[in-house]
């Protein structure tokens, strides 16, 4: 309300100065806006992230009205109708025990959202964080967590993933908090050296000359300028994850049969994949369709949040 | 003579002393960073500045100007010397005190692309620090940034917009916005008009000089561009490697400057009269690198008029005449 008052007033102000050499005062630079605003605004404008947007919202109605979607049950054994090619009956096919495979698709897409996002957001909270740390107060912190990142990424990541997976126990719960640690080294090392390039930056010295803390320097000029790769790294990291989960399935540490986890039926029908391609092919099409979705949200959110890129 | 300098003393009290200011940036090298030497930005640097007054401080680049200018603020953290602000020490200040004191002492950037966060709207950078120091309600600040924004000959409508959107001067303009914002007495300007076009320089200098006499401000301008300073200042500085040669009533020091180098450089001014012909005074060398400066004068490797004493005795800064400060051995007596 009183921002209107204002902008009024400022309408009205002459241009007296020559500095102000370029008049247009059209009235979308007048209306006050927020950030978050001005975000989706760039976002709706951006087909692509718009086809992304679309993509995930699909994926997870699909998860959640999948009772109403399918009359069969997602573990139900047809021994009968093993490895059955898509037809009228069962539009995916069915899988090597007789299993629908679309309605374990349509159930699957509950389990894999839930494993990228939480490992994904996982690592992404941890991983940013301990990255903050180490490149914003550099000497011994830098040392240390720098360190713990070099001995995680030295094993390689599903051997370190089984590993604490074997000691956790073996569980789709276990299995996420397993693949978000092995993914925070590789969030925090992204985050640390792009703080240390922007920590030289003048305006984060302006920032400590107008007398802010650390605190809001961290996250107020140094996290929104950082977020570009942290985004593309997540949703990049949103495909791995569900791969990752899918791995540790197949060798019985992620979801347990007969839990319908997209990457343990791709690895499951593996042997059939000559014989029945189709239990191959749903699931391969659906991870893809999700990673892609990801993506292609991904790469809209770097641009909405890059001021430079609007108008 | 004594007299009259201690009632000018009286009457302008200094807002600023700066004693014996050194920084030294440590070179680390070697399998396991050892310390191999250290670079002298800054070595012994001491001069005061009084209430209400520009002092400018001139140099060639790498001189340690800027350097001097950020170590006063703390911005860099100087290895020894004192700063002494409206009569406080700063050098000793813990980070909350020294937080609370930024308040007072600003500093206005030399590149006008970098020292403003391109995420934020101008208004947000015009308000955060009115925002930390918790000075005034929201609505308030709200009128502050737009007041403060015609004040720099900005518009209001302008408060929405990015970094991005403007041209070099008005980001300047924004940056001043900034530092002013909340009341400080000083304002380190670290070479804030060298990334400008000329004719924008020209407007910021006189906008510089307009808030100066409208807040009661006082300000070290840092340049390296002589008749910059020359027409913004009342007293000049010369740095040269990490020290200060001569330092003056500005009139004084460009009518008769006193140290060799400064009368070098001051011969390099150019003139716009293709027929005055001067004579020039031609340095030989290179500046030597801040690492590893010569023993004793450190412009004796360069120096016409160098004698003996020159290579080993460093000289020292003292009061020639009055309010003339040279450092040179031509004038000791």
């Amino acid at each position: 309300m009183s921002a209107e008052k204002n902008n009024k007033q400022g309408q009205k102000l002459p241009l007296t100065n020559p500095a102000t050499l370029d008049s247009h005062s059209d009235e979308d630079d007048i209306e006050e806006t927020s950030p978050w605003k001005d975000t989706c605004k760039y976002l709706q404008k951006n087909r692509f992230a718009i086809t992304g947007c679309l993509i995930i919202l699909f994926f997870v109605l699909f998860g959640f009205l999948a009772p109403l979607l399918t009359s069969y049950s997602y573990q139900g054994q047809d021994l009968a109708n093993r490895l059955q090619p898509p037809s009228s009956e069962h539009w995916f096919g069915t899988d090597d025990v007789g299993r629908d495979i679309f309605t374990r698709i349509a159930y699957g897409a509950r389990v894999s959202m839930q494993v990228g996002f939480f490992a994904v957001t996982g690592a992404l909270v941890f991983g940013t964080l301990l990255g903050m740390i180490a490149g914003y107060f550099g000497r011994w912190i830098d040392t240390i967590i720098s360190r713990i990142f070099d001995i995680v990424l030295a094993f390689p990541s599903i051997l370190l993933a089984i590993a604490i997976v074997a000691i956790l126990g073996a569980s789709l719960q276990n299995a996420l908090i397993a693949i978000a640690i092995i993914n925070i080294p590789i969030f925090g090392r992204i985050v640390r050296s792009k703080v240390i390039s922007l920590r030289e930056e003048e305006f984060i010295m302006a920032a400590r000359a107008q007398g802010m803390k650390n605190g809001r320097i961290i996250f107020h000029h140094i996290l929104p300028n950082s977020a570009a790769p942290i985004i593309v790294q997540a949703t990049l990291g949103f495909g791995t994850a569900i791969l990752d989960a899918a791995a540790l399935g197949f060798l019985g540490l992620g979801a347990q049969p007969p839990t319908p986890e997209w990457g343990a039926m791709l690895a499951a029908s593996r042997d059939f994949i000559q014989l029945a391609p189709w239990t191959l092919i749903f699931p391969g099409i659906s991870i893809m369709l999700v990673v892609l979705g990801f993506n292609l949200i991904g790469d809209g959110l770097r641009d909405a949040l890059d001021p430079k890129m609007k108008n | 003579m004594n007299k009259r300098k201690e009632e000018e003393q009286k009457m302008t009290k200094p807002l600023l002393e700066v004693k014996g200011l050194k920084k030294y940036f440590e070179i680390r090298g070697g399998v396991f960073g050892r310390k191999t030497g250290e670079i002298k930005a800054v070595d012994d640097v001491s001069f005061t500045v009084r209430e209400g007054e520009i002092l400018g401080i001139v140099g060639e680049s790498g001189c340690g100007k800027s350097t001097t200018g950020k170590s006063i603020l703390r911005l860099i953290e100087p290895s020894a010397g004192e700063v002494t602000f409206a009569g406080r020490k700063i050098t000793h200040l813990d980070s909350e005190e020294l937080r609370k004191l930024r308040k007072n002492m600003q500093i206005i950037f030399q590149d006008p692309y970098a020292s403003l966060n391109p995420r934020h709207t101008v208004e947000k950078i015009i308000g955060e620090p009115l925002l930390v120091h918790k000075t005034i309600s929201a609505e308030e600040r709200k009128k502050r940034v737009k007041e403060l924004l015609e004040v720099v000959g900005l518009s209001s409508y302008h408060a929405s917009r990015y970094p991005h959107q403007f041209s070099g001067g008005q980001r300047q303009r924004i940056g001043i916005a900034r530092a002013l914002a909340n009341h400080p007495k000083l304002i380190i300007c670290d070479e804030p008009v060298s990334a400008l076009d000329v004719s924008v320089q020209s407007q910021i200098l006189n906008l510089m000089q307009k808030l100066r006499e409208e807040f009661q401000l006082t300000y070290v301008f840092i340049a390296h561009d002589l008749s910059v300073v020359k027409h913004i200042s009342d007293r000049v500085g010369v740095m040269y490697l990490g020290g200060l040669m001569e330092l003056a009533d500005k009139d004084k020091l460009y009518t008769g400057p006193k140290h060799p180098y400064t009368q070098a450089l001051l011969s390099a001014v150019p003139t716009p009269d293709p027929d005055d012909v001067r004579e020039r005074i031609i340095l030989k060398g290179d500046v030597p690198s801040p690492a590893n400066p010569p023993t004793g004068c450190v412009f004796h490797t360069r120096c016409p008029q160098a004698m003996d004493i020159c290579k080993t005795v460093k000289p020292v800064f003292e009061e020639v005449e009055d309010n003339h400060f040279v450092a040179c051995h031509l004038f000791v007596m």
